[in-house]
């Protein structure tokens, strides 16, 4: 008896998720085992064309250095990006969390969601505006300050950092936000009773407490900029080559869909190694 | 009264039958033969209807051709692809008896060696054009005469070139002296390559980048296509087209028809309507690459773009023509370039 219903449930369990793992196949790992069959390679398998197994796609990211440099370059971009939207998000977090309630709070938070809202693309294409010279900024600057300032910060890496750091600050502050409206106020009231002043209820409470919060938001900002590429390419101009455009030209511009795929997965693996390397980090880091 | 009218409609039934064909064309799209006038006056002229494929580079279109025989009808074959195509046997010798405007053709485009791959010709030479330097009129009141422009430091931070990694080689090549079919000093190019660099604001990609980012005053000296320019010019944008002392790299484009093809006569009959110079004067008014046939070149106004710039003969005599690029070569160039972009 009991085991005939757990079988139903089993059944029934089976037939909810089924269209989440359909999807998963379908959308996840149908994708990526292509592209790992085709980072195997020499050539696209159509088209009439000739191809091979190899490793040589993988190995060509070895025995050059520009890949590897341009990945180095990346990382660090992500770092930067990283800490600034931390930076930036945390505080405006914070202020949203504990300090402003009601309709205030409403309209902040459809605001911080607002670029989600909008294109991609049209958010560069806008900074582009703001920031070239004879630009939006550079008009701005000018008509405040009384001596005459050329204000160019278009295709420069600050271009790359404004531009990433405004795609993806809402992750920070909402993952945070979260965390730290999970707080009770109680703890908070506690320790200001006992004499604790500002610095250390940052620092032993609200910090430590929300810290999950932060490190996912750091997580979902870190992992795509690393493989960033439209706005390196669109703000950077003569800097922008980054891993991620590399990627791109070998999959555009250059046909070279295989080596594309294995610079792919190597980006894979090294944003999984740091995942890993992270993880004790980030286990200690709750509670 | 009515058997007449019925064996005239059948007359013209079999009639239609036999010679309008549907022929079918593979170019890039938006250039020239998809032009809807163009396809309805040769309809009109003709019988037969056009249907366009479009590829997006020359891989591609090579790869059409080969995966779909029978296919098509007139390709158009870059001519450093020419030769390439026709060694896979893949595109049919042409006969220039069916082609009534040939012997206005510029005798010296339709015996371009590039054109002619194992004696016979396999394109006719339909436009041609150059990739030189664009200048911004209001930095430039005299539009400067040598490539070293795009290397001076007094406009550091405002030159630009195309994103591309042959491209970038044979303009250093043009700029070290070289041939450049015939790099052999790749030294000096890589040296002047490094020295480019940094004087460049943004790369640019298509004409539509160009015109945006030379409006807003980004670009004051930067690389640019011919018929790009004349049409940026007709848009109104202040630029002058130079073509250096150095020389600049000239393209040309054949139509052919490979070897598949069902309809080899209304085949050559659609070349024909293309290099026609009533065709051509139309288009010119449009924005158009310069044309293979001298009739249609003196048809032109005296303002056209054309025929003001590209219709000097000391300026075709700097022109050098791109030959095929071996792939160990291109592949070395890519390499150089990506080398020197991830350095910056």
């Amino acid at each position: 008896m009991a085991g005939s219903l757990e079988r139903a449930d089993r059944r029934r369990a089976a037939l909810m998720l089924s269209p989440a793992y359909l999807w998963l196949t379908a959308a996840v790992f149908l994708p990526l085992s292509a592209m790992a069959f085709f980072s195997l390679l020499t050539d696209v398998p159509f088209g009439g064309r000739d191809w091979a197994f190899t490793l040589q796609n993988y190995r060509d990211f070895f025995e050059t250095g520009t890949y590897a440099l341009l990945l180095w370059k990346s990382l660090k971009l992500g770092l930067i990006v990283t800490a600034l939207c931390v930076l930036i998000g945390f505080p405006f977090a914070l202020v949203l969390a504990k300090a402003i309630k009601g309709r205030a709070r409403e309209a902040l938070f459809l605001l911080v969601i607002l670029p989600f809202w909008s294109n991609s693309l049209v958010r560069i294409f806008s900074w582009a505006i703001v920031l070239r010279g004879n630009g939006v900024l550079d008009a701005a600057v000018n008509a405040i300050l009384p001596w005459e300032v050329r204000v160019n910060l278009m295709f420069s890496q600050s271009a790359i950092v404004i531009g990433l750091v405004h795609s993806y600050l809402p992750y920070v502050i909402l993952t945070a936000y979260l965390a730290l409206q999970a707080i009770d106020d109680s703890l908070i009231e506690a320790a200001r009773s006992l004499g604790a002043p500002r610095r250390t209820i940052l620092l032993r409470i609200l910090l430590p407490l929300s810290a999950p919060g932060l490190i996912a938001g750091a997580v979902l900002i870190f992992v795509p900029v690393v493989g960033s590429f439209m706005e390196p390419r669109l703000l950077g101009g003569r800097v922008g080559t980054y891993y991620g455009t590399a990627i791109e030209d070998q999959f555009v511009a250059v046909f070279n869909w295989p080596l594309g795929a294995a610079l792919s997965f190597i980006l894979l693996a090294v944003v999984l190694v740091i995942l890993a390397l992270a993880t004790p980090a980030l286990r200690k880091a709750p509670t | 009264m009515r058997t007449i009218l019925l064996t005239s409609a059948l007359a013209l039934a079999t009639a239609g039958a036999a010679t309008a064909d549907e022929i079918r064309v593979l170019n890039w799209q938006g250039y020239g033969t998809d032009l809807d006038w163009a396809i309805a006056d040769f309809t009109a002229a003709t019988g037969h209807t056009v249907v366009h494929e479009y590829f997006t580079s020359e891989q591609e279109m090579l790869t059409k051709l080969r995966t779909n025989p029978g296919a098509y009808d007139v390709v158009l074959i870059n001519s450093a692809y020419t030769a390439q195509a026709q060694a896979e046997g893949l595109i049919a010798p042409i006969d220039p008896a069916k082609i009534a405007n040939f012997a206005d053709l510029d005798p010296g485009l339709t015996a371009n060696a590039d054109l002619n791959p194992a004696g016979a010709l396999h394109g006719v030479p339909w436009t041609w054009g150059l990739t030189a330097l664009a200048v911004n009129t209001t930095d430039f009141p005299a539009p400067p005469t040598s490539i070293a422009v795009l290397w001076d430091p007094a406009w550091k931070g405002r030159v630009s070139v195309r994103d591309d990694g042959l491209e970038a080689v044979q303009l250093a090549a043009l700029a070290t002296g070289q041939n450049i079919n015939d790099i052999k000093d790749m030294d000096a190019v890589k040296a002047k390559l490094v020295e480019l660099l940094p004087q460049i604001t943004t790369f640019w990609g298509s004409e539509n980048d160009w015109n945006q980012f030379m409006a807003a005053g980004d670009f004051a000296v930067a690389t640019y296509w011919s018929g790009s320019a004349a049409r940026s010019i007709g848009k109104g944008l202040p630029i002058a087209f130079v073509v250096p002392d150095e020389g600049a790299i000239g393209w040309l484009d054949g139509l052919s028809i490979p070897a598949t093809s069902t309809h080899p006569d209304a085949a050559h009959a659609f070349i024909d309507w293309m290099v026609d110079p009533d065709f051509y004067v139309k288009w010119d008014a449009e924005g158009a690459p310069a044309t293979s046939n001298s009739k249609a070149a003196a048809a032109l106004p005296e303002t056209s773009f054309n025929r003001s710039i590209l219709g000097d003969p000391a300026v075709v005599a700097r022109v050098q023509f791109m030959r095929p690029v071996s792939d160990e070569n291109r592949e070395a160039y890519l390499k150089l370039w990506q080398d020197l972009k991830a350095a910056q």
